[in-house]
């Protein structure tokens, strides 16, 4: 893939006596989906303004395109609820200064990609919240962006918008764009090509999902009731439990070893950055 | 066996020549954690609508705690909004307390999770610590099932992991819960999942029964973003995980069919589908 790769380094961003962002870097290369998961609070939206030039850094360094050439769809809804989905697209088009066929093109390839042909006419307000933020995903795409950020694209949306909203992502990488996204979902974000975890500002892990999730901070078992529960989580009726890498010592009511995905691995980091070093029984 | 908390039997509701929900018949025993799926438009919320009383079906029946779905027997019910319910300008206390006199119960203590923001409005506090407070509300007169709406969204880690805590120790101490999600991380978190697409009840059971019988097809090329183009030129429905391409519910000599012709190199294999995929192969043939 050619083109630069977006992100910051070291960025640092308090809004009041708050520190939003604490020493985060990101990078996010052309041609595929970087995904920037946590819950509330973690630093998300925060970050995804810093790329796109909405919020300034108090320190580190932000490296992305020219304003016109980043598309952004904000976690709000992002679209003129008085306009049609057609005119909506004509409008955000004509500002970006798309020429008039390319924009007729583009139109239809993206109302196609997100399956909103048949409702180009329909007022956005009376589109469904997945129908809208569909719209809003579009809209940050019509000028062919080079860096296209989507904050929370699938919250509230249902699972089958929720295929289109990454279909319509992975045709903008496909196509060489620079796509970061952000979700609390982490089955999501382990469908992207890269990954970041923050969590209270700072980075929790960072890397290729199955790289992040290779690297488990310790030993992992499955059991049906924890022995220290302030390192263990539900996973439905049984718990999973964190032990440090030499594993549980022998003779502990521990159940067999598992395999982690991103959510025992989120899990496990955010419970050492709460407690620090994880704990003998 | 235990009577089911809720029965649904042969639940149709049509509005006008509109079949909302068709024919539905489903049930939560006590102790169990069920998850409710499906797109919007499904009838998940029309189906839980009528399960509480609040809408008339237009035939079959209903049974919710032993009887039909009136006050008395909504008052045995414990539920927490996608949006909450909480008021934002009263404190956590005054939330707490205002809940409990609508139901008539003693008030409150505060539970020791908030001790440190029991005096704190509502809306200045975390989304998860306002999570977890919708909980202890719906949860103050002792309910025997509670309907849940997405009860982890948009929570970090460990408040989420605090949460399914609370509904698992309920669903231990039998009561019956019911969950309305999007999510698969949350419906992980269920004994028994139910499906719903265009008004029925498409499939029901764990997350692997309802995923068994379809597969996916998983194309790693060098050339994935051409992969990615060719196969959505051909209308087929692919997905994107990683750099590798994702081909639902279409048999792998059709998809590497597609890719010879356009002179792709790749590898396919076939995989498990992900219950976003079922939905979507179920959504398309309900």
């Amino acid at each position: 893939m050619t083109g630069t790769p977006s992100g910051v380094t070291d960025a640092v961003v308090r809004v009041g006596p708050r520190t939003a962002l604490d020493g985060v870097s990101l990078t996010a290369e052309p041609g595929a989906v970087t995904a920037v998961v946590g819950g509330d609070g973690a630093g998300k939206t925060t970050l995804l303004r810093v790329l796109v030039g909405r919020v300034a850094l108090d320190a580190g360094t932000r490296t992305a395109p020219d304003p016109h050439r980043i598309g952004f769809a904000p976690a709000t809804a992002g679209s003129w609820a008085g306009l049609t989905v057609e005119q909506n697209l004509a409008f955000v088009g004509g500002s970006y200064g798309v020429d008039a066929p390319i924009l007729r093109e583009r139109t239809e390839q993206l109302l196609e990609a997100a399956g909103l042909r048949e409702f180009r006419d329909r007022p956005a307000a009376q589109l469904s919240g997945g129908m809208r933020r569909k719209l809003g995903a579009i809209l940050a795409m019509v000028h062919d962006p080079q860096l296209l950020v989507l904050d929370e694209p699938s919250t509230g949306v249902d699972p089958v918008s929720r295929v289109d909203l990454w279909r319509l992502a992975a045709h903008a990488a496909a196509r060489g764009t620079t796509v970061v996204m952000s979700t609390s979902y982490l089955d999501e974000a382990e469908r992207a090509a890269h990954v970041l975890v923050l969590d209270a500002g700072r980075p929790l892990a960072q890397g290729l999902p199955a790289a992040v999730v290779g690297a488990f901070p310790g030993t992992l078992t499955e059991q049906e009731r924890p022995v220290r529960p302030a390192w263990a989580w539900r996973r439905g009726r049984r718990f999973r439990e964190l032990w440090p890498p030499g594993g549980p010592p022998s003779g502990a009511p521990v159940g067999a070893l598992a395999e982690a995905d991103l959510e025992d691995v989120v899990m496990a980091r955010s419970l050492l950055a709460l407690h620090g070093e994880v704990e003998a029984p | 066996m235990t009577a089911p908390l809720l029965e649904v039997e042969h639940v149709s509701k049509r509005f006008g020549a509109f079949v909302a929900v068709d024919d539905v018949s489903c049930a939560v025993g006590p102790g169990e954690v069920v998850g409710l799926l499906g797109a919007n438009g499904a009838g998940k919320t029309t189906v839980l609508r009528i399960a509480l009383g609040l809408l008339a079906a237009s035939s079959g029946g209903v049974r919710l705690l032993g009887r039909a779905p009136d006050r008395e027997a909504r008052s045995r019910i414990g539920y927490v909004a996608q949006g909450l319910g909480l008021y934002a300008d009263l404190s956590v206390r005054e939330n707490l307390e205002f809940v409990a006199s609508v139901y008539g119960q003693p008030r409150p203590e505060v539970p020791d999770a908030f001790t440190d923001l029991a005096d704190d409005l509502v809306g200045r506090i975390p989304l998860g610590s306002q999570r977890e407070l919708a909980f202890a509300c719906a949860l103050l007169h002792d309910p025997a099932f509670v309907v849940l709406d997405e009860p982890t969204s948009g929570v970090g880690a460990v408040a989420r992991s605090a949460l399914w805590e609370t509904i698992h120790e309920r669903a231990e101490a039998g009561v019956g819960v019911l969950v309305t999600t999007h999510y698969m991380q949350e419906a992980d978190q269920c004994d028994r999942l139910l499906l719903m697409a265009s008004g029925r009840l498409v499939a029901a059971g764990s997350r692997a029964q309802i995923v068994a019988g379809t597969t996916a097809v998983e194309v790693r090329a060098a050339e994935w973003a051409r992969a990615f183009e060719v196969l959505s030129a051909a209308n087929l429905p692919v997905t994107l995980a990683g750099t590798a391409v994702r081909v639902a519910d279409v048999p792998l000599d059709a998809v590497r069919a597609e890719l010879d012709r356009a002179g792709v190199g790749a590898q396919l294999a076939p995989v498990a589908a992900t219950i976003e995929e079922r939905m979507t192969v179920l959504a398309g043939q309900a």
